[in-house]
């Protein structure tokens, strides 16, 4: 009996997805050669799994600016900020975030995940509620559990649901702290945050929206689904990431709360993480000065999104519930969906396979993210791929006579 | 909600009863996941269902404890009597 016994289960899933070079966990590029474009298993691939919405990863600036860093401050930090001080990079950065939000505070976190485990786990304590999403990303439930908040869901996208669990709770003293995302990173629908904003000032609640998947992507200057939906005002706290369109690798949180700069030395995981090293801190803040200064990078992304997600739409994939530059195709079974994502990689075309309990349906998930920076015939031709594999395996009906995209293919 | 603990128990080897979609025998000491073959989704839709019924939110940290139908009966019936307290 080994300490790993517990994880024989998991052990056996993931074997089964098959050996190295075929096994969606264990995919590796040789090469990435822009960004949209990789070497896998020695085969020029399109990217289409990689969340890199603004195509930012290869911006001459934003290497330029990195690299400066690194040679002026040279490759890490070697320890936390609370510890060992911060770099004026840090601080400028969180300067430039707080303010492109039009917001009086900003703190920045090693990754996106962190700042959800801190911003969660600090500002929910003993006695206050955490109101979620069931839908909400691995690092809000962690964040909550690492907490000492009592930890309530409600219902996907359900503002009549979130209303209910907050009646039940209005003789509990305490804050509560409803969560929800801007862009679900599953299925790629948004929150229904007006009315999650009006149950919020009803139920005098807080609210954080984790804008992840929506910063640079929603909204008419790139701040998310808090200002398409136009509720900047009613959101107490906004999370984000630089791991999306950014391009490189972090988090951070803005709000106007008095007395924000406390959460310095309450916040466990940033008091206690080695902070981003300079080269990061600096790509990211030209990759933020492209996004506020480029709005056709929005546009060229929104139309890449819509031509993706209706062609898959119209061959008869079972796509998410709106367009976004997340599209999943929903699979009936792990076994196709493994196949599915191998004869895709083969065909030089790389998505990411999501599976249960991973999925919020419970079915597997060819998901794939769409970028600014993929050209119209980098989606043509991924969808022909899906067309004539998904015939190919009977997830699509074979029509009479061949189509023409299935001949493209 | 007046649900006295015999009342729950019916109710909710009812909703599993419903949510297996096949007979199955439920007893108190029934494992919901390992017994009834119930995926995470499910547990979740059954959870809000009964949620729903009894007017009552279970938090997370219950909801993790839970494993037979006996934890959920009792569970559902403290989260009620909390309710009317």
């Amino acid at each position: 009996m080994s300490i790993l016994s517990k994880f024989e289960h998991l052990a056996q899933t993931y074997d089964r997805l098959g050996p190295v070079d075929s096994n969606p966990l264990k995919v590796t590029f040789d090469r990435i050669l822009s960004s949209t474009e990789g070497l896998v298993n020695g085969r020029q691939t399109i990217l289409f799994g990689t969340n890199n919405y603004l195509g930012l990863t290869f911006d001459e600036g934003c290497i330029e600016q990195s690299v400066k860093a690194v040679r002026s401050f040279g490759t890490g930090t070697t320890g936390s900020r609370v510890a060992n001080g911060s770099y004026s990079g840090h601080r400028d950065l969180e300067l430039s975030l707080a303010d492109f939000y039009g917001r009086r505070h900003g703190m920045v976190f090693s990754t996106g995940y962190q700042a959800n485990l801190s911003m969660l786990s600090t500002l929910a304590g003993h006695g206050d509620h955490l109101i979620l999403d069931s839908d909400s990303h691995a690092s809000i439930y962690d964040g909550a559990r690492l907490g000492h908040a009592e930890v309530i869901r409600f219902r996907h996208n359900d503002a009549d649901d979130l209303h209910k669990r907050l009646r039940r709770l209005k003789d509990h003293p305490g804050s509560k702290l409803i969560v929800v995302e801007g862009i679900y990173s599953m299925l790629g629908d948004s929150a229904p945050l007006v009315e999650i904003a009006q149950v919020k000032r009803e139920m005098d609640a807080y609210l954080l929206v984790d804008e992840a998947h929506s910063m640079g992507v929603l909204g008419k200057t790139g701040r998310g689904l808090s200002e398409s939906a136009g509720v900047e005002a009613d959101v107490d706290f906004i999370v984000g990431t630089f791991s999306k369109s950014l391009g490189s690798v972090g988090g951070f949180c803005v709000s106007d709360i008095e007395g924000f700069e406390v959460l310095r030395v309450a916040c466990r995981p940033y008091m206690f993480t080695a902070s981003l090293p300079p080269g990061v801190i600096a790509s990211t803040q030209e990759a933020l000065r492209r996004l506020i200064q480029d709005g056709g990078l929005r546009v060229r992304l929104r139309d890449n999104a819509e031509r993706l997600y209706h062609g898959l739409s119209r061959l008869g994939f079972h796509v998410g519930p709106q367009a976004s530059p997340i599209v999943s195709v929903t699979v009936d079974d792990n076994e196709t969906a493994v196949r599915f994502w191998n004869l895709l990689l083969q065909g030089g075309l790389y998505v990411n396979l999501a599976l249960p309990p991973a999925t919020p349906t419970n079915k597997p998930l060819l998901r794939a993210s769409i970028s600014a920076a993929h050209t119209p015939r980098q989606i043509d031709t991924a969808l022909a791929l899906f067309a004539d594999i998904g015939q190919r395996l009977g997830v699509l009906p074979v029509p009479a006579e061949k189509s023409p995209v299935a001949m493209v293919a | 909600m007046t649900s006295s603990t015999n009342d729950i128990r019916v109710h909710v080897t009812g909703a599993l009863q419903a949510a297996v979609l096949r007979p199955a025998e439920i007893e108190g000491r029934t494992r919901i996941v390992q017994d009834l073959g119930l995926d995470s989704l499910a547990v979740m839709n059954l959870m809000m269902a009964l949620e729903d019924h009894y007017d009552v939110s279970i938090p997370l940290d219950r909801v993790a404890e839970i494993v037979t139908v006996d934890d959920l009966v009792r569970a559902v019936t403290q989260l009620t009597q909390n309710e009317r307290a």
